[in-house]
């Protein structure tokens, strides 16, 4: 296979987010993380829907396709479907997934086919310019609510558990080796693999994120999760998470007798999403936000199950041609 | 008992069968159909039904249907009356009473007729007692009894032996027409395979009816309708939906492309999915999205990927895929929306049809956004029209919209069985690996751009809903391109005029009448043209499957008539399009819109009426 670099991944057209938007960030990383992987340039897809994040697959030299508001994972399943052979990456902010597209969004989830599906979110609308979105928390005052929302956030992590997601993982903007790496394990799990971006929006939403990413607090406000390793965060890496009863706990290590056995394993593979469900919950200032790859389980996919009923009835079926079919069944002859 | 019953000899007749929508109805005219066409008839056939599964028994509203019209003659309706009438119910007589020819023969399960039943139907006395059906051959067939009596050892319980009844009446309407239960019986013996108590239960009962009928001095003749003159071939039954899955197929095979179908069920079009769904081993992709929307989405992103991809609907179903068929007019990608017409606005009646999407099909999409409209207008030909759709948007990439009506596709008719190679070529417009590749540059004659299909080397790019710049295919927002880019979307539809077939008339090439339709009118209209030709009048039929574009010839037809009539079931439709499209040409209207197909009867009765002026 030839070497491709970032520079193969980078089209010819000027980016035109705004100066200072996250999405750079995640293009750059995207465009860094694509030659790492095993695949050709032709084989990748980029879908996407409406909305800031959306102009993604222009700046993409690859295929890509600008679609539809809220119905990219529609459009996906189909280039899906269609050619399974293909690396199929769809492109969405809040809006577009959780909003008006919220009803193709479970079910992709749902059926788990084979897609990438990357979630900026920034908790606002951008390019209609600043109204709220399904994940804006609850008061934050808007032109289209200038008295503060009195409707609750979704959390993305528990709409995607809650529709048998079996990937989800969440990395934050402004950390470009996590990006890289969790889209590689995101290409490499097979089903629904769904990345929740905490993108950074500096016009309408800005600092949304700072009491997760700001530079002073960013050590104690993270916990980034390893497969395997036990839940330890801080800038001394001595605090931990442990489950008391039903209930997450933040513990220091060393106080109160506690030791690094008694700190939680981080098991992504575990099918029960319940303690994925919980972590993935966790927020400043209680908790640290759970970053990493949070849950991947390996269930069949919906494209292998059609491909397989396909090629089962290819090799088992009466007829092989169409026109075998239109003379199938009860016919007559007529003479003239 | 008469043993010299007699045997007469008909050009046609017409047999509806009625009952609850439990009684198994359909069910017995399908048997019926198949029957009388392994025999040779011509036939059309006419399924109604109400849109509750089990509206509550007993009822008008739970009134389900079948007609079926067989000829040696040539058939090309199902029929405006019945001769014969199968009421296996009250609300079922009630329903039908106004739609049996007088003098007509009536079979009523009798056992039906108490007092229960006739005040669910909304009758305080029998209609049989009163002078009601006065002229009418009234048998009363003791149906619901005489089954219970034949399967009283049958060791099944009730509820099985009451759903038999229906063949009770299916074995009394073989005898009276002189048909075999063979087919039926091998019908029964594959339904039931793993139930033989049930396919002995079914075949004795129906067996039970014949016998019945042939014993009864109340059926003083029977009746036999000779084979049909069709022309020489093989033959098989189709319904419209049925045939236009096929139809895909075989452009499919043809054009050497998987076939993808995205859709959300939908009554009446449903079948079309459920008739592909079946053919995994053909390598079709079926695909029951969430919705009407991810329906026709991921039939856009497959047909980006290179599959021939399809929608199927109906009228409410395509109001929600508007967007995405502008997306795929904007990206100009081949797709293929069927829209199998019911009643409307809004939900509408679901179960009837209609032809009142003509202007969503046409119009119905935000900015100026052209599309290409066909109908079909058999439930045979919906074949030849869902191949043609897919050649077209294949070959010239931009989507089609192919309307059908729930009276084609769930009607039935003999069908001359094609081969695909009998179908014309397809040669879809595809660059491939090496080339040097625009997105948007054009093939000068058709103005068709070529598809780039993802995984092929070195002709990434980006598609999307944004203008697009000419040639290139980047995003442009430039005043001057916009323009150009509106006119080149509707040039490309108009030239496909370029390619098609002349349009055609049935009857004088100058006279006094010419009757315009589109689509699932053609029957009626044809037969109705076809009785005032044999009577002398100097009339035409001009039925139109080519609707956007029209066919070049178009104008040049309505000028050799001193009358133009334009017959649809709508509020005229098709008539204003034409009018928009040939000003200062007189167009008059016969609409109808009560969810039925025109009858023959008021057809003519108009038509004499502008005749005699």
């Amino acid at each position: 296979m030839e070497h491709l670099t970032n520079k193969d991944f980078t089209s010819d057209q000027e980016v035109k987010w705004c100066p200072g938007c996250g999405d750079y960030a995640i293009l750059r990383a995207m465009q860094k993380a694509l030659p790492a992987l095993d695949r050709k340039k032709e084989d990748f897809v980029f879908i996407s829907g409406i909305g800031c994040s959306s102009r993604f697959p222009y700046y993409m030299n690859t295929y890509g396709f600008h679609t539809i508001h809220g119905r990219a994972p529609a459009f996906a399943t189909g280039v899906k479907l269609a050619n399974p052979k293909l690396s199929v990456w769809q492109i969405t902010g809040d809006g577009d997934a959780l909003a008006i597209g919220g009803n193709h969004f479970i079910h992709a989830l749902r059926r788990n086919i084979d897609i990438n599906i990357l979630l900026f979110n920034n908790e606002i609308y951008g390019l209609t310019k600043g109204q709220f979105s399904p994940t804006s928390k609850k008061g934050i005052k808007t032109k289209s609510n200038p008295h503060g929302t009195t409707d609750e956030p979704f959390s993305p992590s528990d709409l995607a558990i809650g529709a048998q997601g079996s990937f989800f993982a969440r990395v934050v903007d402004t950390n470009p080796k996590l990006m890289q790496k969790i889209f590689t394990e995101a290409e490499e799990h097979r089903g629904t693999s769904l990345v929740e971006i905490l993108q950074n929006c500096v016009i309408f939403n800005d600092k949304t994120f700072a009491d997760i990413t700001g530079k002073e607090v960013k050590q104690n406000a993270q916990i980034i999760l390893e497969d395997g390793k036990p839940m330890l965060f801080g800038s001394e890496m001595n605090q931990g998470i442990i489950l008391n009863g039903f209930k997450l706990e933040v513990v220091t290590i060393g106080e109160n007798n506690v030791t690094e056995k008694d700190i939680l394993i981080h098991d992504a593979k575990e099918q029960d999403p319940t303690l994925h469900a919980m972590v993935a919950r966790m927020r400043p200032p209680e908790f640290p936000a759970a970053l990493g790859i949070i849950r991947a389980v390996r269930f069949s996919t919906f494209d292998e199950g059609l491909l397989s009923q396909l090629e089962y009835e290819k090799e088992n079926a009466k007829f092989k041609t169409v026109d075998e079919l239109l003379k199938s069944g009860e016919t007559w002859e007529v003479k003239s | 008992m008469d043993t010299t019953t007699k045997v007469i000899d008909l050009e046609k007749v017409v047999i509806k069968f009625a009952g609850d929508s439990g009684d198994g109805m359909q069910l017995t005219g399908t048997q019926f159909t198949d029957t009388s066409a392994l025999l040779g008839n011509d036939l059309a056939t006419f399924p109604d039904y109400p849109a509750e599964i089990r509206a509550p028994q007993g009822t008008v509203a739970g009134v389900s249907g079948f007609q079926i019209h067989i000829g040696r003659i040539d058939i090309n309706t199902p029929g405006d009356i019945a001769d014969v009438l199968v009421a296996m119910n009250p609300a079922a007589l009630k329903a039908n009473k106004n739609w049996i020819k007088k003098g007509g023969t009536i079979i009523v399960n009798i056992d039906t007729f108490t007092k229960r039943d006739l005040v669910k139907a909304g009758y305080e006395t029998s209609p049989l007692d009163d002078n009601s059906f006065d002229g009418y051959n009234i048998i009363q067939a003791p149906i619901t009894k005489l089954t219970r009596e034949a399967l009283k050892d049958s060791g099944l319980d009730g509820k099985s032996i009451g759903r038999s009844k229906n063949m009770f009446a299916l074995g009394v309407v073989y005898w009276m027409f002189n048909r075999p239960m063979e087919q039926t019986e091998k019908f029964l013996q594959k339904k039931f395979a793993k139930k033989p108590e049930v396919v002995a239960a079914n075949i004795k009962v129906m067996h039970a009816g014949y016998n019945f009928a042939d014993t009864i001095e109340a059926l003083p003749s029977s009746y036999t309708v000779l084979s049909a003159n069709l022309k020489s071939g093989t033959y098989r039954n189709v319904m419209g939906n049925q045939a236009i899955a096929w139809g895909f197929l075989a452009a499919a095979e043809r054009a050497n492309k998987e076939l993808f179908l995205g859709s959300y069920p939908i009554t009446p079009a449903s079948d079309i999915l459920h008739e592909l769904a079946k053919h995994k081993n053909l390598g079709v992709k079926t695909f029951q999205a969430e919705d009407e929307i991810a329906g026709i989405c991921s039939a856009i992103g497959a047909s980006f990927t290179g599959s021939l991809a399809i929608t199927t609907t109906s009228g409410p179903g395509l109001a929600l895929k508007g967007e995405g068929l502008g997306l795929a007019i904007m990206a100009e990608l081949p797709l293929v929306v069927v829209n199998v017409q019911r009643g409307g606005p809004s939900t509408g009646l679901p179960t009837k049809t209609e032809q009142s999407d003509l202007m969503q099909a046409l119009y119905g999409r935000n900015g100026e956004s052209p599309s290409v409209v066909l109908a079909s207008s058999t439930p045979g030909n919906c074949f030849d029209w869902a191949y043609m759709a897919s050649k077209i948007t294949l070959e010239h990439n931009t989507p089609v919209v192919l309307l059908s009506d729930g009276y084609l596709g769930n009607g039935a008719e003999p069908w001359k069985i094609k081969s695909t190679m009998d179908m014309p070529e397809i040669n879809p417009s595809i660059a491939i690996e090496g080339e040097e590749y625009q997105p948007y540059a054009r093939n000068e004659k058709t103005l068709a751009r070529k598809l780039a299909l993802p995984g092929t080397k070195g002709l990434e790019h980006r598609l999307g809903g944004l203008e697009k710049e000419d040639i290139t295919g980047n995003v442009s927002y430039d005043a001057e391109n916009h323009e150009k880019m509106v006119g080149i979307r509707a040039e490309k539809i108009k030239r496909i005029a370029n390619i098609i077939p002349n349009q055609e008339i049935f009857g004088k090439e100058k006279g006094d009448l010419l009757v315009i339709g589109w689509g699932g009118t053609h029957g009626s209209l044809y037969s109705v043209v076809d009785t005032l030709l044999k009577k002398g009048q100097k009339i035409a039929l001009c039925q139109f499957n080519f609707i956007n574009p029209l066919p070049r010839n178009t104008s040049e037809i309505f000028k050799n008539y001193k009358q133009i009539i334009v017959c649809e079931l709508n509020s005229g439709q098709f008539a204003n399009y034409l009018r928009m499209n040939f000003q200062g040409t007189i167009f008059h209207q016969y609409n109808k819109i009560q969810g039925f197909p025109f009858t023959t009867i008021e057809l003519e009765s108009h038509f004499k009426t502008l005749l005699s002026k």
